[in-house]
């Protein structure tokens, strides 16, 4: 048995799932229906729940940036300071924060795309949405419940591989985002806390960059009164 | 013949083709079997390149089955191997 032909049977069980066997096959229209319409709300929530994480991601990548550029100026000070020790630290973790945010990025355009191809599926549904109610309505109206089943299982068919497929999209999607809030979570406080920059010493480095400046400053001062007294 | 391409939509496209179908199929069959991750990737993605090269999309307000399912391209090694398990791809 070939992978496709096993993917079918993926997709086929998910559409038994969907498809309810009712006595009257103009009642099944109407149920599948209002299952479509449901579906429909729930791929719009989908692609909300994406943008909002999408959005949270790039906030996030946006501090990481100021982090980045603090530690950029930090190493100018300390060098100015004539502290190279402190500079090479300085950016040792512009380094680090480099790498989360490239990791960012790589998140960032994941769910970009999962982002177009939820709002593409969602125009798709929505079209057959519509096409399955004018369907629906001509099959009542024309069929004696007998005569409608051969329509009726046609349609319900065609539109269940169609609500199967945006269901597993939806799915997909959610947990996509679960995982990258949990981890987005994890930077959040990372940053927060200043793990990442004590880890990287950011707030010792203020400290010393701050002494070393002090100090170079007492040293100019000590130079200078000595230059005087010599006159 | 009509395809789908999970999260992507249906295509229509020809029958002609079906051989390079079933080929790249049969290759993902064995690329799954023994393991191979990376070819794995590969042949999955040409799959679906190749449909989208060939086929063309079909009307979305046509409501009909698919003669052939295409995983999603985002498809990871694991889920290949629990749709072989029988295990379904997504839980529910």
């Amino acid at each position: 048995m070939g992978f496709l032909d096993r993917m079918s049977t993926v997709v086929q069980a998910k559409m038994n799932k969907i498809m309810d066997r009712i006595e009257d096959p103009r009642e099944t229209l109407d149920l599948s229906y209002e299952k479509q319409l449901t579906l429909l709300q729930n791929v719009k929530r989908g692609v909300a729940e994406v943008t909002t994480s999408k959005k949270r991601l790039e906030l996030q990548k946006a501090k990481l940036q100021m982090n980045t550029d603090k530690l950029d100026s930090q190493a100018k000070e300390a060098l100015l300071a004539g502290r190279e020790d402190l500079a090479r630290k300085a950016l040792e973790n512009k380094a680090a924060l480099q790498a989360q945010a490239s990791t960012l990025d790589q998140q960032i355009a994941d769910l970009s795309d999962q982002q177009q191809k939820l709002i593409a599926a969602e125009s798709r549904l929505a079209s057959k949405v519509e096409a399955f109610r004018t369907r629906k309505e001509t099959i009542k109206a024309q069929y004696s419940a007998a005569e409608a089943q051969v329509k009726v299982t046609e349609s319900v068919t065609g539109i269940s591989e169609e609500m199967a497929d945006v269901g597993m999209a939806v799915s997909r999607a959610e947990e996509k985002t679960e995982n990258m809030k949990a981890r987005s979570a994890a930077l959040d406080e990372l940053l927060e806390t200043g793990t990442l920059t004590d880890y990287s010493g950011g707030n010792d480095l203020d400290q010393e960059i701050a002494k070393a400046k002090a100090k170079s400053s007492v040293e100019d001062m000590l130079a200078k009164m000595k230059e005087e007294m010599k006159k | 013949m009509i395809i789908r391409i999970l999260g992507e939509g249906q295509f229509l496209l020809d029958d002609s083709h079906l051989d390079r179908i079933n080929a790249i199929d049969n290759q993902i069959v064995g690329h799954v079997s023994r393991e191979n991750k990376a070819e794995f990737a590969r042949d999955l993605a040409k799959l679906i390149s190749t449909v989208k090269e060939l086929a063309s999309p079909l009307d979305p307000s046509q409501i009909v089955p698919s003669d052939i399912i295409i995983p999603p391209s985002d498809l990871s090694f694991e889920e290949a191997r629990q749709v072989f398990c029988g295990d379904g791809l997504i839980k529910g």
